[in-house]
């Protein structure tokens, strides 16, 4: 288990390293000079280039790489060009939306559809099955921006249960919540559709294995053997699926957090990219790449959790 | 009196009628077989008895198990029943048990459903149980730690833990090796005994058959052809059916004599490698020898066998043989010229040799036209033959294993399993190779249709010369098909020696305790009538 983990982790640190070149070189060969970007179209040659010694971009590639990377390590993530503040601040202030937006989505969508799947699996052509697979039908095929929409309509327009849009921050953690609960669930619904079918082919996949007509034949009812033996053994495909899943979640929420008007991370990199601030760009994708990788560290230890024949590979 | 009694059991899944009339009782203590080729129905009457029929099943008539009729009551009291009453192991030990859990939970799992018992008290019994099944190993290991005949010893734990006044096994040896059936077998007969259970024992092979069942019931198509204690029924078979199939089962091919002749396949001190995981995280990574030494040498035309237990190393040397893998240490040559060309096969030499499988159901793209099949090989050639030439070498091959042009045009899924096999077969013989691998070519085959495919085998040989090796489980085809027969173990050719010399007179022990554990027919020719 140990050396499993071992092997997991170095090549998580692998990952890290190549994902920091390939954001820098992608960043590097974007077209457009973010100096003469920030000073406009009249600006004189000479001012372009001093600002361009003061941010530091007549230096060399590979020392640029190396103070970015450096300076990561330190939690120095660079002054943002246009919003003239540390890029590490405005990270602060923005992940405490996407974070949490993300997990809320997250557990509500598992919610969801781990009892949607399951439900489905156990009933397998039944009129329940047929339901839950019409309804994710739906749910995968609709955007959730629409979900949005529809729900701010009902919930925050005519009852007027929660607010259409903005975030008050954690000084009151339930107003917090509250605000996050109508983005959360148009994230969750559509994650839960796709979720609710993978979970409910593998079971079937899984009720159909050798194991489940030996458990069968111990005497175990049908409904007892899938919550003890396939369930489990269903896991390793839905964990797959959570793990993508999330990453997804805590980037892919830019068109939400514009519907709501929440201050997240996803708002902050397509302002900073349509004002070319490219320290705010590069540290961001680079902290949603170490978030997704960590993620799957955390998948991968979860299969060894769940398959007791991973713990014995390396 | 009886435990177990089948009175006219029908079943029916939609417009098909499994069984037809099924009539079938059992005393304490003792075992009662199935038999019957693929299809027969011995697989539904074992489920029916179970009450795990599949969905949509309809079956009708009367199963008595103790004075309880399995076919009325509702499912809740069979759940009662299953693990408790009765208990079934299954035939493929590799698949039976869930990964995820460790076999002493899952050994316990049958009591702890059936018995107020605390957890402790359970797991403690499950131990005990594995100990009396003769497995050695920990109950908190996992099933992959496991080798197949250790599992089904599992399996066959958690059917008996609760000692349940009858077990079924559907075919609980037929996936593994013979010496491991040998013992398979041994405990289920000393744990019927000790018991004093009822066995219904579904297998397909007469010589198990022959040698533990009490009681033999064969059929055919869903229905009961023939019954009765097995002493007399071997002595007095009745039916048509019963007599072929046994005539099958111990079927002699007459194969024609050998010339001596120049070899063809040299493999001379051959060692193959495999890298295991690093030990450490920066180790280096240890190797395990798959193949020490082997040598040997196929002469044309002559027809060589190779047995030996799973894992012994018999599909890496078919590998190397093939050429798709390099090897460590020798070298293998055909016709002079050797089979691996730096980093693939050498293909001037692997058009002279062919392989046919063992499944045939899984060994062909379903896609493609029996015509696109067989002449695949034609892709090994630098000048395949093209429009007439082409027609005619597909004919030829059809022809040459028993089917018509005709079938050329059809696609894999109309044939059976047999005739499937003969289209491996022909595929192989497209090119009109020096050597055919025969890899357990007709291990997934019943008895009667292995008993044409042999016949096949033997015919060809009489059309040209033919050389090949023939790789198989089952030693009794072996001896049938065979020139010169190899013995493998653990990565070594432990013996090797004229066929009938070899088994009538084994040197190495290892053969001797092969040869000891196969099952043996008993002489019937003085007891049937010719068919």
């Amino acid at each position: 288990m140990i050396r499993y983990a071992l092997g997991r982790l170095t090549s998580l640190v692998i990952s890290l390293f190549v994902a920091s070149i390939v954001i820098f070189g992608v960043i590097e060969v974007i077209p457009g000079d973010p100096a003469a970007f920030m000073l406009g179209v009249n600006a004189r040659p000479d001012t372009i280039a001093a600002l361009r010694a003061e941010m530091g971009l007549d230096q060399s590639v590979v020392t640029r790489y190396f103070d970015w990377v450096t300076g990561l390590l330190r939690g120095d993530f660079g002054q943002s060009w246009t919003y003239k503040t540390p890029v590490a601040e405005l990270i602060n202030d923005r992940i405490w939306v996407s974070l949490p937006l993300a997990i809320y989505a997250l557990i509500l969508s598992t919610l969801i559809a781990f009892p949607a799947g399951i439900y489905a699996a156990s009933r397998r052509g039944g009129p329940g099955d047929v339901t839950i697979m019409g309804a994710t039908q739906l749910g995968v095929a609709i955007p959730n921006f629409w979900f949005a929409m529809i729900l701010v309509l009902i919930f925050a327009i005519n009852l007027r249960w929660f607010s259409a849009g903005g975030f008050p921050g954690w000084s009151d953690p339930l107003q917090a919540i509250k605000s996050l609960t109508l983005p959360a669930i148009a994230l969750a619904l559509p994650q839960a559709a796709i979720l609710a079918r993978v979970m409910r082919s593998s079971l079937l996949d899984m009720l159909g294995e050798d194991f489940i007509r030996t458990a069968r034949a111990k005497g175990l009812s049908r409904r007892q053997a899938l919550w003890r033996h396939a369930v489990r053994n269903a896991l390793i495909p839905v964990l797959t699926i959570i793990g993508l899943q999330f990453s997804f979640l805590l980037a892919g929420g830019i068109i939400i957090e514009q519907v709501f008007f929440l201050p997240g991370l996803g708002r902050l990199i397509f302002q900073s990219i349509s004002a070319r601030d490219l320290i705010v760009v590069e540290s961001v994708v680079m902290l949603l790449v170490f978030t997704v990788i960590i993620v799957n560290f955390a998948v991968d230890l979860a299969y060894a959790a769940v398959d007791p024949r991973l713990r014995a590979k390396t | 009196m009886s435990i177990l009694r089948i009175s006219d059991l029908s079943l029916r899944i939609g417009p098909v009628d499994i069984l037809r009339d099924v009539n079938l009782s059992m005393n304490h203590g003792e075992i009662v077989a199935i038999t019957g080729e693929s299809g027969s129905g011995k697989s539904m009457t074992a489920l029916s008895v179970m009450g795990l029929l599949p969905r949509g099943a309809v079956a009708e008539g009367q199963i008595m198990l103790d004075g309880v009729d399995i076919l009325q009551t509702p499912e809740p009291d069979l759940c009662r029943m299953r693990g408790n009453a009765m208990g079934m192991v299954f035939q493929e030990p590799m698949t039976a048990l869930n990964p995820v859990q460790t076999i002493g939970a899952q050994v316990a799992e049958t009591i702890l459903i059936h018995e107020d018992v605390t957890r402790a008290a359970a797991y403690a019994r499950a131990a005990e149980m594995l100990e009396r099944v003769g497995l050695k190993v920990a109950p908190s290991r996992y099933p992959h730690e496991l080798s197949g005949g250790q599992r089904q010893r599992v399996v066959i734990a958690m059917a008996i833990a609760l000692r349940p006044k009858l077990l079924i096994a559907d075919e609980p040896t037929t996936a593994l090796d013979v010496t491991t059936q040998a013992r398979i077998l041994d405990l289920l007969q000393g744990l019927v005994r000790e018991f004093d259970m009822g066995m219904l024992l579904i297998t397909h092979d007469l010589a198990v058959v022959a040698d533990v069942a009490d009681q033999i019931v064969v059929m055919q198509k869903g229905r009961v052809v023939e019954a009765g204690p097995t002493q007399d029924l071997l002595t007095n078979m009745q039916h048509p059916y019963t007599k072929a199939l046994f005539e099958s089962s111990s079927h002699q091919v007459q194969l024609p004599a050998r010339a001596e002749t120049a070899p063809l396949l040299m493999v001379d001190q051959v060692a193959r490698d495999y890298p295991l995981p690093r030990k450490g995280l920066l180790g280096p990574r240890p190797n395990f020898r798959a193949l020490h030494d082997i040598s040997f040498q196929i002469g044309h035309g002559e027809r060589v066998g190779l047995v030996g237990e799973s894992g012994c190393g018999k599909s890496t040397l078919t590998r190397a043989i093939l050429g798709l893998e390099d090897v460590q240490a020798g070298q293998i040559r055909l016709d002079g010229a050797p089979v691996f060309a730096g980093k693939r096969p050498n293909l001037a030499v692997r058009r002279k040799m062919q392989v046919v499988f063992q499944d045939p159901y899984s060994s062909f793209n379903p896609r493609h036209r029996v015509e696109r099949l067989i002449t695949e090989p034609f892709h090994l050639l630098d000048d395949p033959p093209m429009g007439l030439a082409r027609d005619a070498a597909i004919t030829k091959a059809l022809q040459d294993v028993g089917l018509s042009r005709s079938d050329a045009d059809k696609y894999i899924h109309e044939f059976s399993g047999g005739q499937r096999q003969r289209i491996a077969i022909a595929r192989a013989l497209i090119i009109e190779p020096e050597l055919i691998i025969f890899d357990e070519a007709v291990s997934a085959l019943d008895v009667s249709v292995r008993a044409q495919v042999l016949d096949l085998i033997a015919d060809l040989c009489r059309k040209r010369p033919l050389a090949y090796l023939f790789i198989s489980h089952d030693l009794s085809v072996v001896r049938n098909v065979t020139d010169r027969v190899m013995v493998m173990q653990a990565g070594r050719i432990v013996e090797q020696g004229e066929t009938e010399d070899v088994f009538a007179n084994p040197q190495h022990p290892y053969t001797q305790t092969l040869i000891a554990a196969v099952p043996q027919l008993p002489e019937l020719s003085h007891a049937t009538d010719p068919v």
